[in-house]
C-alpha cells in the first residue's frame, strides 16, 4: 500500500509483566510498522502500554511473543550486547526528563552519543556543533544542562538523538515538561527531522497540542491498538512521492 | 569521551572525591610506612653483617643475631686460620653493657670490639673524628642517632662503661640497631676488658676465604674441625637474624599486619565511595546503556574513575610518606622507601582501586536501561 520503507516492523507483539497473581498483559498482539519520513504519535491513557511498546521498539525490553524487526533485522534471540548494538546503529532516544549528563556541556553531551555510537568522524566536535546548530542551540554549546531551560535541554537531547544518523527516533513524552512555546518548538523540530525520508520518528505522548504535527496517530488502549489514522498532510506527502 | 565523563563524574561530587582520596591517602601512607619500617628493620638488622665483608661467620651455637649472642669459647680464630681455604679470620667481640651517662643515669649499649687494622668490621659513614682515633685511651665511636640517649653532644664528650671512663672520639651516621640500643665501637682489647673475656675470646669470628677456595667447602671443613660453634655463610646469618627479630619476636608480622590493614581500609573506602558514586550516576549509566553503549564502555568509565582515584591518591599519599620518611631520617626509626617499594605501592594502589570497582561494575552491569523511562 505504502511506497515508504518500513524502518521498524512489529508483528503480534505481546508483553506480559509480573508473575503469578500480579501478572499483567501490557501488550496484546500489537502489530505496527514505522515508515521512513513519518512522524507517528502513539497516544493512550496511562497504563495502556505506551511506554512498554516504546521500550520494546527501543530494544530495551524484549517482547514475550511476537516479532520485531529493526531496519530489517529481527531482534529475537539477541542478547543484551546485540540489542545494544542495534540501538547504537539504528535508534535515537529522546526522553521526557531529557536524561542529559549534568557534568558535560551541551556539545559534550552530543559528542558522547557520537562516541557511544562509535561513529568515526574526522571532527566529532564539529559534528556535535552542527547538530546543535540545527536545533538552534549554536549559542549554547558550552552551557551545562543546569544552565539551560527545559526547552533548550530537550533540544540538546534531540541533537544527541540525531548524531550518528539513526534511522529511528523514539521520543518519550518529549513535550510533557515544556510550556506551549517550547513544546511547539520541539515538535516543529521533530516534524522537520521526520521529513527526512531516511528516518522515522515515533513519539509517545499525552499531549494533544502536538497532534497537528503528526503524519500518523496511533491510539492504544489496554495493550491493543484501537485506531491508526494517517493525517491529511502525510497522505498528501505519499501521493506526491 | 570515556575519560571526559569519568573525570567529570570523579570531580563532580566534591565530598565523595575527598572521602575517596582520604581513604586512598591513608591506605598508601600506612602501607608505605609499615612496609618502609619492615625494610628499614631488615636493613638495620643486617647492617653489621652486610658491612663485615665476611664470607663465613663462626658464631656460638644458636646465636640468633649480631646484637644478641653469647661469647665463643676462645681460640676459634686460630683454629680457623689453620684450615685450608681460609684467608683471614677476624675476631669481633659483641656484648650488651651499661653506659653511665653524665647525669648519673644509665643506658644499655651494644659494645662492638674490633681492630680496624683487621679490616673486619670497621665503622662506616664517619661524620666526625677518625677510625684511627679508636686507639686513643678509652675511645669509643658512637652514632649520631644515639647521642641524645648517651647524653653526649659530640667528639670529646665522656661517659662510663663498667666504671671505666669512655670518650667519644668519632661519630658515625646511620649505624642504627633494631633493638634501638646504641652501638659503641671500641678496640677488641678494650671490649674484652669491658666484658671480662679471655684474650682469645670473641663473640664472632669473621672468615674470609682465599680466592681459589669454595665457600661451601670451607664451611663444611670448618664445621667438621671446630666444636661447639655454628659456621654460617653471610646469607645464612642474615636470614637467621632477620627471622629472629622480625618473625620470632612478631615485630615483622605486626608491621605486615599494619600494611595489610592499610590495604583493607583502602579497598573498603574506595569500594564504598565508588559504589555510592555509581549509584548516584545510575540514571546516567542507564541512559548510556539506552543510547547503545556496550557493557565494556560503561565499565571503562568506572575503571577510569578508579584509576584516577588511584593515581591522585597515590601521589598525595606517597608525598606524605616521603615527608614522614624525611622527618624521621635522623631518628632511631628507620623507614626505607626504595624506588622499587614506591613503584610496587603504585601497582598495589592501582590494583586496590580496580578491585574496589568490582561492586560498582556489578551494579552497573545489572542496570535496567528501561529505568530511563521511569518518571
Amino acid at each position: 500500500m505504502s511506497k515508504k520503507v518500513a524502518m521498524l516492523e512489529a508483528r503480534g507483539i505481546t508483553r506480559v509483566l509480573g508473575e503469578g497473581e500480579a501478572q499483567v498483559t501490557a501488550l496484546k498482539g500489537v502489530t505496527l510498522s514505522l515508515r521512513a519520513g513519518d512522524l507517528t504519535l502513539l497516544m493512550g491513557p496511562s497504563g495502556s502500554g505506551k511506554t512498554t511498546l516504546l521500550s520494546i521498539f527501543g530494544c530495551i525490553l524484549a517482547p514475550t511473543a511476537g516479532t520485531l524487526l529493526i531496519a530489517g533485522q529481527p531482534t529475537a534471540g539477541l542478547k543484551a550486547e546485540g540489542l545494544a548494538e542495534l540501538r547504537r546503529k539504528n535508534i535515537g532516544f529522546i526522553f521526557q526528563s531529557y536524561n542529559l549528563f549534568p557534568t558535560l556541556t551541551a556539545v559534550e553531551n552530543v559528542m558522547l552519543a557520537l562516541d557511544v555510537r562509535r561513529k568515526v568522524v574526522a571532527d566529532p566536535r564539529k559534528v556535535a556543533c552542527d547538530a546543535l546548530e540545527r536545533v538552534g542551540l549554536g549559542h549554547r554549546l558550552k552551557s551545562y544542562p543546569s544552565k539551560l531551560s527545559g526547552g533548550e535541554r530537550q533540544r540538546v537531547a534531540i541533537a544527541r538523538s540525531l548524531v550518528g544518523d539513526p534511522s529511528i527516533i523514539l521520543a518519550d513524552e518529549p513535550t510533557a515538561a515544556l510550556d506551549g512555546v517550547n513544546g511547539k518548538a520541539v515538535m516543529e523540530l521533530l516534524a522537520d527531522i521526520a521529513s527526512d525520508k531516511s528516518r522515522s520518528v515515533f513519539v509517545v505522548t499525552h499531549d494533544s497540542r502536538i497532534l497537528p504535527f503528526a503524519d500518523r496517530i496511533v491510539r492504544i488502549e489496554d495493550g491493543s491498538i484501537v485506531s491508526d489514522v494517517r493525517q491529511k498532510r502525510a497522505l498528501a506527502s505519499e501521493k506526491a512521492s | 569521551m570515556v575519560y571526559t565523563l569519568a573525570l567529570r563524574n570523579f570531580i563532580h561530587d566534591r565530598i565523595s572525591l575527598i572521602v575517596t582520596l582520604v581513604g586512598i591517602v591513608f591506605s598508601v601512607v600506612l602501607m608505605a610506612i609499615q612496609i618502609g619500617l619492615y625494610y628499614g628493620s631488615q636493613e638495620v638488622i643486617t647492617a653489621m653483617i652486610d658491612h663485615s665483608g665476611a664470607q663465613l661467620w663462626i658464631t656460638p651455637i644458636g646465636a640468633q643475631s649480631f646484637d644478641d649472642s653469647p661469647l665463643l669459647k676462645g681460640g676459634e680464630k686460630y683454629a680457623a686460620l689453620s684450615r685450608p681455604g681460609v684467608a683471614a679470620a677476624i675476631d669481633v667481640a659483641v656484648s650488651i653493657l651499661n653506659w653511665k651517662r653524665p647525669d648519673g643515669g644509665s643506658q644499655a649499649v651494644v659494645i662492638v670490639g674490633i681492630d680496624p687494622e683487621d679490616k673486619g668490621l670497621v665503622p662506616w659513614n664517619l661524620i666526625a673524628g677518625s677510625t684511627e682515633a679508636i686507639h686513643q685511651p678509652n675511645a669509643v665511636i658512637a652514632d649520631k642517632a644515639y647521642l641524645g640517649d648517651l647524653q653526649v653532644k659530640g667528639v670529646g664528650n665522656t661517659g662510663e662503661i663498667n666504671d671505666q671512663k669512655a670518650v667519644v672520639v668519632a661519630i658515625t651516621d646511620h649505624i642504627r640497631s633494631f633493638t634501638t640500643l646504641p652501638y659503641l665501637f671500641t678496640t677488641l682489647t678494650r671490649a674484652r676488658s669491658y666484658i671480662h673475656a679471655a684474650p682469645d675470646q670473641s663473640g664472632f669470628v669473621l672468615v674470609r676465604i682465599k680466592p681459589d677456595a669454595k665457600v661451601e667447602a670451607v664451611q663444611a671443613d670448618l664445621k667438621q674441625s671446630l666444636r661447639d660453634v655454628d659456621v654460617l655463610t653471610n646469607q645464612e646469618f642474615l636470614d637467621r637474624s632477620v627471622h629472629h627479630w622480625l618473625f620470632a619476636t612478631g615485630a615483622g608480622a605486626a608491621l605486615i599486619a599494619g600494611a595489610v590493614l592499610g590495604l583493607i581500609v583502602g579497598v573498603v573506602v574506595v569500594a564504598q565511595t565508588l559504589y555510592a558514586s555509581t549509584k548516584d550516576h545510575l540514571n546516567e549509566f542507564a541512559t548510556l546503556r539506552a543510547l547503545g553503549a556496550s557493557s565494556g564502555y560503561i565499565i571503562r568509565v568506572i575503571l577510569v574513575q578508579a584509576v584516577l582515584s588511584a593515581i591522585i591518591g597515590y601521589l598525595i599519599g606517597m608525598a606524605e610518606a616521603l615527608v614522614i620518611n624525611w622527618a624521621t631520617s635522623d631518628t632511631q626509626l628507620v623507614i626505607l622507601i626504595t624506588p622499587m617499594l614506591a613503584f610496587s605501592l603504585f601497582l598495589i594502589t592501582l590494583g586496590m582501586c580496580v578491585f574496589s570497582a568490582i561492586s560498582a561494575i556489578v551494579k552497573v552491569t545489572r542496570i535496567d536501561p528501561a529505568m530511563v523511562f521511569s518518571r
